[in-house]
């Protein structure tokens, strides 16, 4: 059904129609409604769930552990410091290898407060073993958020993954979203049959203490189904396009990157914009494309490695910062690169609810253009819109 | 157990059961249960940490698992009656 | 592309307009999106939320500086606020007023529509006099003032929007579209 939502409820109808058995929040903004949604769907009948409400988000995270336990097909969401006091437990999930999904609706962390949007508290969990996907829509939110099922509950990764709609900007905007048929995501998404559920007939020990001697061991399985969902999301979205007739480009999306004298990596919903500019710009003749970093874990670099047979400039978006090393985003393109490959500058920008314009993607192509016209770049990192009185914003 | 990382389930989990591990062997002084003090309350039974106090039927006296008993004088510390005293083991 | 911007006060009803106005053109077979001013909403204090509409899907997730079209919830605001900044040429200005366009001081440079949206949404039983609901009632002008969608659609998009009082939603924006036959 062709409805107009905004990204969190997207997120929430996704939630049902994976038929997801627990769900357990704790509100805060920008996810609430996705949390209150469910809840209403819940309540309503539509969704046949049990619905937890926690005190808090370490307690969610801990909720859904023992739920997946025991073959549940669990579901969160949130934002910002919920994920932040997440943390220990987004480990544990990992750990205990429960394919939970979770979106969260990006938001930068105090202090002081702010509640709006931008990418550090999702790139600040990058090392927890959850696989992150971005989305630039709210389609493509609830459409990942299925996928995303798929390939954690594959018995092959059994790995946690966040699906991750920047906060505000997808999450209160909507837009035009089509909700498909149980019937359709059913043949998608098969039922979750764990290999080791708890069951009273098969007793097993679970979360028990591994000594030094097969830690090592155990760690390695997880970077090992790191590497194996790579192949498994192309296939959930080849699955997913045959069914659905969507798709969103596997780990890197390239626009209009042939023959491009500049190419910006961008994550989120500024690909969007980024891709509005790069239309205009080649209707000028200039030559720009955009890479949108779909997958960010595991890290896509062979299609990274691609940009540098595409162009010899790469700009790379950071909506976040590595405070004392620039932007993650830019550390890992660059790092994924071959030295001397191309010349690199990352753009930090619409930080904290900032807007990132159509006037800042322009710049930043123009900007790019004269870097590849001269050879080098003047800076390595740019702060978009900095009010530093130089005049150069 | 495990000889090499392909041995291991996929997830950390453990078949085996802590009924195998026989921890007996980790004992330095042994309960030995004197029934003509029991007044069969199950305190012992209730304190144990390792289930070693056996009761298989109300009305029973209990039972002293030695395989897996560490010795840790709880049940001779707990029982009101003073109906458990702890020996020192011998070879 | 087509871009609206609402002026409201918190309360009012300016992001459901914006939401109403974007499901409008969705069944008219446009593509379009709505978002407010991501701030701090509290009652009464002015607030802003935009509609951006295309035949194309929107992928720009940025704000509107640029507006076409204007559309104010109370006239108060414009002590406040300029509600014509960065308007584009040829776009048109509504605002629910019960006051003359000299005793507002407002440009006759663009298509303006006054409506007194206050009296009509109270006469349909929408909100208080403290706090009117004047978003269905003020849609009803701007169908009247532009033609980026027809009445009938954003009618349709009020039924299927609003959580209450459909009947009378509906009404309010018959109404004012109504006052302003001819203009």
């Amino acid at each position: 059904m062709i409805d107009m939502m905004n990204a969190n409820y997207a997120a929430a109808h996704a939630a049902r129609l994976a038929r997801v058995d627990v769900a357990a929040v704790y509100p805060i903004t920008p996810q609430t409604s996705i949390s209150e949604k469910l809840a209403e769907m819940v309540q309503k009948g539509e969704m046949d769930a049990k619905f937890m409400m926690m005190e808090s988000e370490h307690s969610a995270m801990s909720a859904l552990i023992g739920a997946s336990y025991v073959g549940a097909r669990t579901f969160t969401a949130t934002s910002s410091h919920g994920l932040a006091l997440m943390h220990e437990m987004l480990m544990w999930a990992v750990g205990a290898r429960r394919p939970i999904v979770m979106p969260v609706a990006a938001r930068t962390i105090g202090g002081p407060w702010n509640i709006w949007g931008e990418h550090q508290d999702v790139i600040t969990e990058r090392d927890t073993g959850w696989l992150q996907i971005f989305c630039e829509n709210n389609q493509e939110v609830l459409d990942t958020v299925l996928m995303a099922y798929r390939v954690a509950e594959d018995p092959e990764v059994m790995l946690p993954i966040m699906v991750i709609e920047d906060g505000f900007i997808l999450s209160h905007t909507v837009d035009i979203v089509d909700v498909p048929e149980q019937e359709k995501v059913d043949r998608f998404l098969p039922p979750f049959t764990p290999e080791y559920p708890v069951d009273v007939n098969r007793p097993m020990r679970h979360g028990g203490l591994v000594m030094p001697d097969w830690w090592t061991e155990f760690r390695h399985r997880i970077y090992q189904s790191q590497e194996v969902a790579r192949a498994k999301l192309l296939e959930a979205e080849k699955a997913f396009e045959e069914i659905f007739g969507r798709s969103y480009g596997g780990m890197m999306e390239y626009y209009r990157c042939d023959d491009a004298d500049a190419i910006l990596v961008v994550a989120g919903s500024a690909a969007g914009t980024a891709k509005e500019v790069a239309d205009r710009f080649r209707e000028e003749g200039k030559k720009v494309g955009v890479a949108k970093l779909r997958v960010f874990r595991p890290f896509p670099a062979a299609e990274v490695r691609r940009l540098g047979d595409m162009s010899s400039t790469i700009g790379v978006f950071d909506r976040s910062y590595t405070f004392g090393d620039g932007g993650a985003m830019f550390n890992e393109v660059r790092s994924a690169l071959q030295p001397g490959d191309s010349v690199l500058k990352d753009y930090v920008g619409g930080l904290g609810g900032r807007d990132v314009t159509v006037k800042n993607m322009e710049w930043i192509f123009d900007d790019l253009l004269r870097i590849s016209a001269a050879g080098k770049a003047d800076r390595t990192v740019e702060w978009i819109g900095l009010k530093d009185g130089t005049g150069r914003w | 157990m495990y000889k090499t990382y392909k041995d291991l389930p996929a997830e950390p989990v453990a078949f085996q059961s802590t009924e195998d591990v026989m921890t007996g062997n980790w004992r330095s002084i042994r309960p030995v249960l004197d029934e003509n003090k029991c007044i069969r309350c199950y305190m012992c039974w209730k304190f144990c940490p390792d289930m070693s106090m056996v009761v298989e039927k109300e009305g029973d006296y209990p039972r002293i698992d030695l395989d897996h008993c560490k010795g840790c004088g709880i049940c001779s510390n707990e029982c009101p009656r003073g109906a458990i005293r702890m020996e020192r083991e011998i070879l | 592309m087509l871009e609206v911007r609402f002026h409201g006060r918190g309360g009012q009803g300016a992001v459901v307009a914006s939401e109403i106005l974007a499901r409008a053109a969705m069944k008219e077979g446009k593509h379009a999106s709505a978002f407010p001013f991501f701030g701090v909403e509290r009652r009464g204090a002015p607030v802003m939320a935009f509609c951006r509409i295309d035949d194309r899907p929107i992928r720009i997730h940025a704000g509107i500086y640029e507006p076409d079209h204007v559309v104010v919830l109370d006239h108060g605001l414009m002590k406040m606020v300029n509600v014509l900044e960065g308007q584009k040429e040829g776009g048109s200005l509504v605002v629910n007023t019960s006051m003359s366009m000299d005793e507002l001081g407002l440009p006759a440079d663009r298509r303006t529509l006054l409506i007194d949206a206050t009296t009509i949404a109270l006469r349909r039983g929408l909100g208080s006099a403290t706090a009117p609901i004047v978003n269905t009632a003020i849609l009803g002008a701007f169908a009247r003032a532009s033609d980026v969608v027809s009445i009938d659609s954003i009618l349709e998009s009020i039924k299927e929007s609003v959580p209450a009082k459909r009947e009378q939603n509906v009404a309010a924006a018959q109404d004012a579209y109504r006052a302003l036959e001819g203009m």
